[in-house]
């Protein structure tokens, strides 16, 4: 809990609702943020509060930036309708009021040299891909999506994709939408054509696994942004923590909403995630012990 | 304008609001969006002895008006704090009501006496003995359910910090708060930080499997704001009818606005604490200070004149 706390702007903001529109299977919000827009960068969320004022619901809701528009003042998310919390916000009309925290975590680290990147989404994961592929093309490197989902209803940023990533590979599930399968059965193809030494994804832990570990049988490094369940995140509520090698080579239970959402991939402890629960690996920091443990 | 000064047991705050134990960290996430040495203490979350990872995820459910936790008291450790957290909250001119806890009485005298000696004690203005927590593995090891595992903690504790406000945070879940509030204040606790969470428990219907890696944990926010009050009620009250000595309580609670903060007031807390409110707002410690001062003016009452004051007016 010792200085970790980012140095960037953010803002607490009544942002007003600019549009909100479908996108297959999920809701696109353009949002008048100007203080949250300015210094946004792709891989980083806002904080959203729900159910206003006299709300029974006290969490907020975390979404990656899909993308921002600085000149315009605009943040825009890609909303899934999951749950009470974000059934209200998608059945805002334009013009209300959404009490917004952001920008908030870190980005993905954009690399120093052009090269070839392999952006990898899952679902409605994919929002920050091609804000992120815009920027990575700017500066010189060859991008490539890979965009996954359960049914083609599903998938995200498929056809901006197309006009902006140097080619795009779509898996389906079901086989409702390009090749029957998940995005880690095509990724190696598509790592050794580009010659990728970077990988960027998003999505459900057990992809953001898969892409690492085919990262690492290609010598390329992924960079994930981890979606984990925060209750507050801004870094005081500490329900968002997993296992993370950090440089000194120990593991430590880290907040994903202030030293993350993005980590290496190769420095998340993938094997303490399952069916949902994460343990904390005996050999983490102040990791519980058998017997006298202090109260664990 | 309202006097909003409130005296803690020699602690004078210029006002009575204070961040609650778990819910702001240790200072500089909050201060982002307001400046921590406006509130009348900073309350930190508990320290304990060494570093604590917490406990698995998932460690959060939203309930209805709150939430359960299961973080588990994770925290970097006295040394951590006093070299780092402390001189932190000094160094921005906050009031520190540094929280500690421990898995004996033997490591909570070792966390105040670490706590005594650093060099950045200067921001202390009291120390909150969280004997409390829910969130371990071991129900037992709630000091707060026993009169004599609570005053055996305070009583150490008050060894290691002579002339320190000390405040005990207790639990609601007990059969006779009072006789809990007895014990610690016997021992050696200047005043009561009521409450801490609720046990409780969510499951995940779609895996059939309890919600929580911690399985139980502590629930909190606006639900358990009644909760608050009535202890608050019972303990103050103990105090006006001679049961028990007067001492000041700081009120926490599912305090969420002004007129929550009044609320226990008016039940007998000095001071309140706002905590799962935060997670919601993360200005509403100041919001609250500022809502609670105009509620005041409005009825013409000073903090000092309005604590307890629904007592004076029961049928």
């Amino acid at each position: 809990m010792s200085g970790e706390v980012p140095d960037t702007p953010v803002a607490q903001v009544a942002a007003r609702l600019l549009s909100n529109e479908p996108v297959g299977a999920y809701r696109h919000l353009v949002l008048d943020a100007a203080a949250v827009a300015a210094p946004a960068r792709p891989g980083q969320f806002v904080a959203v509060a729900v159910g206003g004022d006299d709300t029974a619901h006290l969490l907020r809701r975390c979404f990656s930036i899909h993308r921002v528009d600085p000149a315009a003042g605009t943040v825009e998310l890609v909303v899934a309708d999951a749950g009470a919390g974000t059934h209200w916000l998608v059945g805002l009309r334009p013009g209300a009021a959404v009490d917004v925290v952001g920008p908030l975590g870190t980005p993905f680290p954009l690399p120093d040299e052009p090269t070839g990147c392999v952006l990898v989404g899952g679902g409605y994961g994919s929002a920050p891909l091609g804000w992120l592929a815009e920027q990575l093309r700017a500066a010189g490197s060859h991008v490539e999506l890979v965009l996954g989902a359960a049914t083609a209803d599903r998938l995200f940023g498929v056809e901006a994709g197309r006009r902006t990533a140097d080619a795009v590979s779509v898996t389906t599930d079901d086989g409702s939408a390009g090749t029957k399968g998940w995005v880690s059965d095509v990724l190696p193809e598509v790592i050794g054509r580009s010659s990728a030494t970077t990988l960027y994804a998003c999505g459900p832990m057990a992809m953001l696994r898969s892409v690492t570990d085919v990262a690492a049988a290609h010598r390329a490094v992924a960079h994930v942004a981890v979606e984990e369940a925060m209750a507050c995140g801004i870094g005081i509520c500490m329900t968002c923590v997993m296992p993370v090698v950090q440089d000194d080579g120990q593991t430590k239970m880290v907040r994903s909403c202030l030293e993350g959402p993005v980590f290496r991939g190769d420095a998340v402890r993938w094997e303490a995630f399952a069916d949902g629960r994460c343990a904390v690996p005996a050999d983490a920091v102040g990791a519980p012990v058998a017997a006298g443990g202090g109260g664990h | 304008m309202a006097d909003l000064s409130t005296d803690l047991a020699g602690a004078v705050l210029p006002n009575p609001l204070m961040t609650a134990s778990g819910c702001a960290a240790n200072g500089r996430e909050l201060h982002r969006f307001l400046d921590v040495a406006g509130l009348g203490a900073f309350v930190t979350k508990s320290v304990m002895r060494g570093p604590r990872s917490g406990r698995g995820t998932p460690r959060m459910a939203e309930t209805p008006s709150g939430m359960l936790n299961s973080i588990g008291l994770q925290g970097p450790g006295i040394d951590a704090f006093v070299e780092d957290d402390l001189p932190w909250l000094a160094s921005v001119g906050a009031r520190a009501l540094v929280s500690i806890a421990g898995s004996d009485a033997e490591e909570f005298a070792e966390v105040a006496r670490r706590l005594r000696d650093s060099e950045a004690f200067s921001a202390v203005v009291g120390v909150e003995v969280n004997i409390s927590c829910p969130n371990v593995a071991n129900r037992g090891l709630v000091f707060a359910c026993q009169p004599d595992s609570s005053a055996a903690v305070l009583t150490l504790v008050r060894e290691q910090l002579p002339g320190v406000p000390l405040f005990a945070k207790l639990s609601p879940d007990v059969t006779d708060l009072v006789l809990i509030a007895e014990a610690c204040l016997a021992a050696g606790a200047d005043g009561l930080t009521m409450v801490n969470t609720l046990l409780g428990m969510a499951i995940d219907l779609d895996r059939m499997r309890p919600h929580l890696g911690g399985v139980t944990g502590g629930l909190s926010g606006p639900a358990i704001r009644p909760v608050a009050v009535r202890a608050i009620w019972q303990v103050h009250g103990a105090m006006l009818t001679g049961r028990l000595r007067p001492a000041p309580i700081i009120g926490v609670g599912g305090v969420h606005s002004g007129r929550d903060a009044l609320e226990l007031v008016a039940a007998g807390a000095s001071a309140v604490q706002v905590g799962t409110a935060t997670f919601h707002d993360p200005t509403s410690p100041a919001r609250v200070l500022r809502e609670l001062e105009t509620l005041l003016d409005e009825r013409g009452l000073d903090l000092a004149g309005a604590v307890g004051l629904a007592h004076e007016r029961t049928a």
